[in-house]
């Protein structure tokens, strides 16, 4: 599996590393909604299909990504900087996947 | 300054080896830059981190990812999203980026003594490179002054091209001397010279 991050190209999975589902939100530190505490730490969608997912470029740029990831299939169809698309600095849409 | 021993130097046998009946395809050396630095621009402030390394090392960096330049005694490149890691043959780069990088602009991060610089040079070295990282090595994709962050069996590494058939690789310097060895191994079969 090929991973294209949008600062360093197409890599292999093994330099990233799954950071969880990316649909999770994460309360308010300060909340004491237990319920959305119970649904954030536990309550996961679980598609057969596309998935958001949070992965990090740890053995690269070290950037996090949003990336969408079919779950039968592994096909990636969207990698993004979490943080916004950092001006210019990225080169690598996701339509360029190797 | 104090005298900076080389954590190769057990491993570090200057001349050729390996399978050079037919000459020599690979060269091996430390570079031995006396100043590494990593610079990071706080979001939005990268044009001006920028315009700061052009002003202490007289290095234009070219638009986009994994971009650099290197004029033979200062380098400089992209290794991640408003980050560069910037090398000087004389010591004392990172006061200088102190002086030129204001807090409000990014940080600078002295790693003169915790990185180490191998140079791999000669006809086979995209060839031995390719044995260790799953990047691509060929001219067109990796030009000449570019910049990769990779890593070989979890040990980060920041490659440079310097050369059509150069490149320069920054390791930890803890594993600098594994990275070496392993580097030597792989050179073997097509006959090296450590420089
Ligand atoms: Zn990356």
């Amino acid at each position: 599996m090929l991973i294209t991050c949008p600062y360093c190209g197409p890599r292999d999975v093994i330099e990233f590393t799954y950071q969880g589902d990316g649909n999770r939100e994460r309360p308010d530190p300060a909340s004491q909604n237990f319920e959305a505490w119970n649904a954030y730490v536990y309550d996961r969608l679980n598609p057969a299909g596309d998935h958001n997912e949070i992965w990090q470029h740890s053995g690269g740029c070290r950037a996090h990504l949003r990336v969408v990831r079919n779950t039968l299939t592994h096909e990636i169809s969207s990698v993004a900087f979490v943080r916004g698309d950092h001006g210019s600095s990225a080169r690598h849409k996701a339509e360029d996947k190797a | 300054m104090v005298e900076r021993q080389s954590p190769l130097e057990p491993e570090f046998h200057v001349g050729s080896h390996g399978n050079f009946e037919h000459g020599v395809e690979i060269l091996l050396t430390e570079t031995k830059p006396g100043s590494i630095v990593q610079l990071a621009a706080w979001p939005g402030e990268e044009k001006k981190l920028i315009a700061s390394i052009r002003s202490v090392t007289g290095l234009a960096l070219p638009d986009g990812a994994g971009g650099g330049s290197s004029d033979g005694v200062k380098s400089v490149f992209g290794f991640a999203p408003g980050k560069f890691t910037v090398a000087d043959e004389a010591e004392g780069l990172a006061a200088s980026f102190a002086k030129a990088v204001t807090p409000s602009v990014g940080t600078v991060t002295d790693l003169s003594y915790g990185r180490t610089a191998i140079r791999i040079a000669g006809p086979k070295a995209e060839w031995v490179l390719a044995k260790f990282f799953a990047i691509d090595f060929a001219l067109p994709a990796f030009p000449v002054g570019a910049g990769r962050s990779t890593a070989h069996h979890d040990v980060f590494a920041q490659i440079q091209r310097t050369g059509a058939d150069q490149f320069d690789i920054y390791v930890f310097r803890s594993f600098a001397r594994s990275f070496w060895k392993a580097l030597c191994h792989a050179s073997e079969e097509v006959g090296y010279e450590v420089q």
